[in-house]
């Protein structure tokens, strides 16, 4: 046991970096390659935190160091925004396969509609998962339901260790498209399904009164997710539209011109055949650029490259594990992937950092001045896979990066004879 | 490899003919026989240790259609054990299927008439060896009619093999190609406690298996412990991991219940064969009838594939692949193995492997797992992205395996992951390391080390050249050549597999 202690102390002195974990300490992370915005590259820069927030991004010497700061040494290590992931189920389910660990995952079988149902009632910020994700630099997440026509509302976490609640509860309304999307298993029938829907939604707020005296036709939903789907046919939330084959995809734009909806689409595996049409709608797209074989027979033109034509194109593209929750900390080697395929460094790093956020309407992703400090050093480019984030900090927190992986190598680094 | 069964009948019931026995003739005046039961079988019911293994015979050292290819200037990383294992400035040759020459480019005479590929920049290293893998089996696009990786119909399904079911146009098949890749291990899936034999392949289309069946390769099967037999049958009939390890003592008894009949039969077989030729001697040299009376042969017991597969286990002709996570699980499936006196060739997945890696260190078992995969089912929730590291540090043999159409795309990747994560706990593992987990220690788990995995004169043309360094996420696979035979180039782009020819727009994805 006492080499187990000795081990302890030595990690957490050297995850510590010499600053103290969990205060909101003034910090200034100095000598370090920084990136305010993911293409914008700083040499020999310092990053001065104070109060949660970003109060200063510059050159060494062009940036003064407040009395008392805790200094960490970025020689050599490279700075940018904590990364978010944009399409999470992280803090709703703890085990895939475990029913007792598993929310916000519907079949088609008894509603297609769960409009109401809001991530932020069921998110567990004590998940097992979120500090593995946080020690790949992962600072925020979009967790939202998935499997129905309408799954319900996705809320923005922070992965920071003391936050259970969610920084915004509704960032946007998950809904899917396609044969899985309806009870039916057909495309057209869920098409069919959102049109009724959506017109259940007008005939019920003209007709509230009416529909609370029980004088009022069928409506398709229950009225709290009638209610809840208001704000999206208003425009104000944001549609998130799970689809994969083209076909669904040219739905999904058809309905969002219709009915003038802020639309966004995962999943998108065949979205660069759609290129041109999402940048002149400005529908961004939420992909993961490994999702390269023809999963299924409609959705079988995939190629390496989505990511890269739909950038060329104009089309903002966040990438993401989409509905993930173990696999968290690859995002970022799957926007490294997307490089490798021809994206640009910068939208690769953009597409989990400020695309998410600016998609979501959060403000984080950036070291900009004012900013929110969600910040991490990484040890070399942060998207490369030798790199290891080795200072989290999460509204200018210093985290801890320690968890249940942590804790498990520790204990069986040395086996008992 | 379609002979199998065949060559495994042989051992059970001797590779002999049966003759019609002579019929005997009443006449007293036949003297009786003096052959004595001398048979002796030396190992009984013992497993003889795998025998099996690959020979440079094999055929996978020939390739008489491979054109002769010679790429120069690269840095070579040779995975080989010990001595020089990176030649910066280097060249290599293929020809006929097989390595014929490697070293520095001023040391290496270049044929004429070869394919030269100019390395510079470029990293080359052995073909990519995944030692678990579906494709074939649970072919692309994904349906109904593709599920063939479970043959969920019982418990133990020894008889099934993965070549039967694969699927050689299978458009994963290439993306694999093109991520660098040159052989794997196609396994049935764990639904079963014994799901089948696995199938060695070159990762290449074909018209059929025999068409890309890695020439000559042992024999390897795939065994399933922990959650997924008891959920698959928790209504019929095995609900709990104590049914689990039970149903596999019942199976295993019941094959060394087998193997002891068939080696009665053999034993009885050898000592009729013996007096009848004895008999013949003897009718020889008496020249006259009566004939020497030889009772009727023995009658040879019936054929049971499942029986005979598990069989083979026990006589220690078959590589046994075990996907366990959890510690418990593992040192189980161990006991069973000592029990019943079989080897374990490797672990897959293995998550929990750290924990007890000096068990498995001590038996000789490999481990094949993943970089960071954890948490998609209650008996992955310990998994750590230090146990290929630790598992190293322990002298034991890892690879990194994918068990997915994606992950088998970047197998280099994982490792490199694995690489960092166990360099960041302060375990030394330098590149060569983890180049050996995804090419010779996978070649070693498939049985398949002697003439493939590393970059060495007289070694299997099996050559991945990558635009970078392989541990890098920005590098790609450039060039993929598998016995000699060029199954990727990037500058063609992806082979389509007959599905997506006039289908797809892509020819399969890659960039051009």
């Amino acid at each position: 046991m006492k080499t187990l202690a000795a081990v302890l102390l030595l990690v957490s002195s050297v995850c510590g970096v010499g600053v103290g974990v969990g205060t909101a300490d003034t910090i200034a992370i100095t000598g370090a390659t920084v990136y305010p915005k993911p293409d914008t590259k700083l040499e020999d820069a310092t990053v001065v935190i104070r109060d949660g927030k970003i109060v200063d991004v510059g050159k060494v010497g062009n940036v003064a160091i407040p009395a008392g700061a805790k200094v960490i040494d970025g020689k050599g290590k490279t700075v940018t925004a904590g990364l978010v992931e944009a399409s999470s189920q992280l803090g709703l389910i703890e085990i895939d396969l475990e029913a007792s660990g598993n929310d916000g995952r519907f079949g088609t079988e008894r509603t297609e509609v769960h409009a109401a149902y809001r991530a932020s009632d069921a998110f567990d910020g004590r998940s097992v998962a979120i500090p593995i994700a946080r020690g790949g630099g992962v600072t925020s997440a979009v967790v939202g339901p998935r499997g129905a026509l309408i799954a319900g509302q996705a809320a923005w976490v922070s992965l920071s260790t003391n936050a259970i609640a969610p920084v915004k509860n509704t960032v946007a309304m998950q809904a899917a498209l396609g044969r899985g999307a309806s009870a039916m298993g057909s495309r057209g029938y869920a098409i069919e399904r959102l049109r009724e829907l959506f017109d259940d939604v007008d005939a019920y707020r003209k007709n509230r009164a009416g529909f609370d005296r029980n004088q009022s036709r069928r409506l398709i939903a229950n009225r709290l997710d009638l209610e809840a789907l208001i704000p999206v046919l208003d425009g104000r939330t944001l549609l998130v539209i799970g689809v994969d084959a083209e076909v669904d995809i040219r739905a999904a734009l058809a309905i969002a011109a219709e009915r003038r909806l802020k639309i966004a689409i995962a999943g998108g595996d065949e979205a660069w055949r759609v290129a041109k049409e999402l940048a002149a709608a400005k529908v961004a797209v939420m992909l993961d650029p490994t999702s390269n074989l023809p999963g299924n027979l409609a959705a079988a033109d995939v190629r390496d490259d989505n990511a890269t034509i739909l950038a060329k194109a104009g089309v903002r593209v966040a990438i993401s594990t989409l509905g993930g929750t173990s696999m968290t900390r690859t995002i970022r080697q799957l926007a490294g992937i997307a490089v490798a395929n021809g994206l640009s460094w910068a939208d690769g790093l953009a597409s989990i950092t400020t695309v998410p956020a600016k998609l979501y309407g959060v403000d984080r992703g950036t070291l900009a001045r004012g900013a929110v400090a969600d910040v991490v050093v990484w040890s070399g480019d942060p998207l490369e896979l030798s790199t290891r984030a080795e200072t989290v900090i999460i509204g200018g927190v210093v985290q801890s990066l320690e968890s249940h992986q942590t804790r498990l190598r520790d204990r069986y680094r040395t086996l008992p004879k | 490899m379609r002979s199998g069964v065949a060559v495994f009948l042989c051992f059970a019931f001797a590779c002999v003919q049966p003759t019609r026995p002579t019929k005997p003739t009443p006449k007293p005046e036949a003297p009786s026989l003096d052959v004595e039961d001398s048979w002796v079988d030396p190992t009984g019911d013992l497993p003889v240790g795998v025998k099996r293994e690959v020979g440079e015979r094999s055929g996978a050292l020939r390739n008489p259609q491979a054109p002769v290819i010679a790429i120069r200037g690269a840095t070579i990383l040779t995975a080989t054990p010990s001595g020089t294992t990176r030649i910066d400035g280097g060249t290599i040759v293929l020809q006929g299927g097989a390595i014929t020459a490697i070293g520095a480019d001023a040391s290496v005479t270049i044929p004429s008439g070869a394919r030269v590929v100019e390395g510079k920049g470029k990293f080359v290293t052995p073909g990519v060896i995944d030692a678990h893998s579906h494709i074939g089996v649970y072919a692309a696009p994904a349906s109904q009619a593709h599920d063939d990786g479970n043959e969920a119909s019982a418990p133990v399904t020894a008889q099934a093999r993965a070549q039967y079911a694969y699927w050689p146009q299978d458009p994963q098949i290439a993306r694999a190609a093109a991520g660098g890749v040159t052989t794997a291990l196609i396994l049935p899936g764990s639904a079963n406690l014994v799901g089948g034999e696995g199938f060695t392949v070159a990762m290449k289309q074909g018209r059929t298996t025999d068409d890309v069946a890695f020439p000559g390769a042992a024999r390897s099967l795939k065994m399933a412990c922990g959650e997924n037999p008891k959920r698959v049958y928790n209504d019929k009939g095995m609900k709990t991991r104590m049914g689990e390890y039970a149903a596999f003592r019942t199976a295993f008894y019941e094959a060394r219940a087998y193997l002891s009949k068939a080696n009665a039969y053999t034993r009885a077989r050898a000592l009729w064969l013996k007096k009848r030729n004895r008999a013949n001697e003897l009718d020889a040299v008496r020249g006259a009838r009566p004939r020497v009376k030889v009772e009727a042969a023995p009658e040879p017991p019936g054929v049971d594939l499942k029986l005979d597969t598990l069989a083979s286990v026990l006589r220690g002709e078959i590589l046994v692949q075990i996907h366990c996570y959890k510690a418990s699980d593992i040192a189980e499936m161990i006991a069973i193995a000592d029990e019943l006196g079989f080897q374990i060739r490797s672990f897959h997945h293995g998550l929990e492997a750290y924990k007890v890696r000096d068990l498995l260190v001590r038996k000789g078992i490999a481990l094949n797992t993943w970089a960071d995969w954890w948490g998609f089912k209650l008996e992955a929730f310990d998994g750590i992205e230090e146990n290929a590291a630790l598992f190293h540090q322990q002298g034991g043999r890892v690879t990194i395996h994918s068990d997915s159409a994606i992950g088998i795309q970047r197998l280099n990747q994982e490792a490199a992951k694995a690489m960092a994560s166990g360099r960041a706990a302060g375990i030394a593992i330098d590149d060569n390391i983890a180049l050996r987990w995804i090419t010779a220690n996978p070649a070693w788990v498939l049985g398949i080390d002697s003439v493939t995995g590393t970059l060495e004169t007289g070694k299997r043309a099996d050559v991945t050249v990558w635009s970078g360094s392989p541990f890098s996420v920005y590098s790609r696979a450039e060039l993929t050549i598998a016995g000699g035979e060029v199954t990727f180039d990037r500058a063609i782009g992806l082979l389509p597999a007959d599905f997506e020819l006039g289908h797809t727009t892509t020819d399969g994805g890659i960039t051009r």
